[in-house]
């Protein structure tokens, strides 16, 4: 009973503080309504079971990726953000799309089955610890996506470093001794 | 016990939620949160479904799609501060360089 009224509170300021997320008119509170509803999303991978999970959920996305989107909030200008028009011709034409993927998606639940079941039960995770079976299943079966993931990260590092950068960045690097820089320095300096 | 039927139309409501914002709203910055609204429900899907199959595959995804939405994050959040330097505005469709 208990579990059931506190999923039904995690899903109510969910699905409100969703909403609003994606009707307020300034970015700043979107981002802010968007973290009520990351820690409502942690409560609720508390009820399942997936206590790491919910340390990564508060940690690396409540605490960086969306400091990451306060940020930039902060960095681009807010006046000129405030005049918004629809991206769809229409807005009611967007809004009747996610409705209708909506209706059309939940009428298709009551044919979902479960499959076959897996070894990591409740209470073999509870032996293990949710961490060590989560490592376990990472560093084994999924080390390949694993490896992929690190290299995506990389990327990232370098795309941000790379675009975040200013392009008058040009005048220094023009500003060494060498008259002519050869071919891949000036690669660099781009 | 919460039955899975509740979760996964939780989850269908919270990537339909984004999917409006993303359709609806003209400011890059709130289409990136969109997208990670979008990310959210599916991490709850596969949550709740490696939690109901007793196995924790759903839950070392969910941490590949953290990853893959930091990194999502950085980038488009890079993009969006580099077009604002040059075009000191964020709204969509003033991008149009590409259409030649």
């Amino acid at each position: 009973m208990f579990s059931q009224l506190f999923f039904g509170y995690c899903a109510l300021m969910i699905i409100v503080s969703g909403l609003l997320a994606i009707s307020l008119r300034n970015p700043v509170h979107c981002v802010l309504m968007v973290l009520v509803l990351f820690f409502h999303m942690a409560g609720l991978y508390l009820t399942l079971n997936a206590e790491f999970l919910v340390a990564v959920q508060i940690i690396v996305y409540a605490g960086a990726i969306l400091v990451l989107y306060l940020f930039v909030l902060f960095l681009v200008n807010l006046r000129e953000e405030l005049h918004l028009t629809a991206f769809v011709p229409n807005a009611w034409l967007g809004r009747i799309i996610a409705v209708g993927l909506a209706v059309g998606l939940i009428a298709t639940i009551p044919a979902f089955t479960l499959g076959e079941k897996g070894v990591w039960t409740v209470k073999a995770i509870a032996e293990a610890t949710h961490t060590k079976a989560l490592g376990q299943e990472m560093y084994t079966d999924c080390l390949l996506p694993f490896e992929i993931a690190g290299l995506i990260l990389l990327v990232a590092l370098i795309g941000g470093l790379v675009l975040a950068r200013r392009d008058e960045g040009g005048g220094e690097c023009g500003a060494s001794d060498d008259p002519e820089p050869h071919g891949d320095h000036k690669e660099v300096c781009r | 016990m919460i039955p899975l039927s509740w979760y996964m139309a939780l989850a269908v409501i919270l990537f339909c939620i984004g999917v409006c914002g993303f359709l609806t709203r003209r400011n890059v910055i709130v289409m990136f949160l969109s997208i990670e609204l979008m990310l959210n429900g599916v991490n709850l899907n596969l949550v709740a479904l490696s939690h109901f199959l007793d196995s924790v595959r759903g839950q070392a995804f969910t941490l590949f799609i953290i990853t893959v939405a930091a990194a999502e994050a950085a980038i488009g959040l890079g993009i969006a501060i580099a077009l604002y330097r040059s075009r000191r505005s964020v709204h969509v469709d003033t991008i149009n360089h590409l259409q030649g």
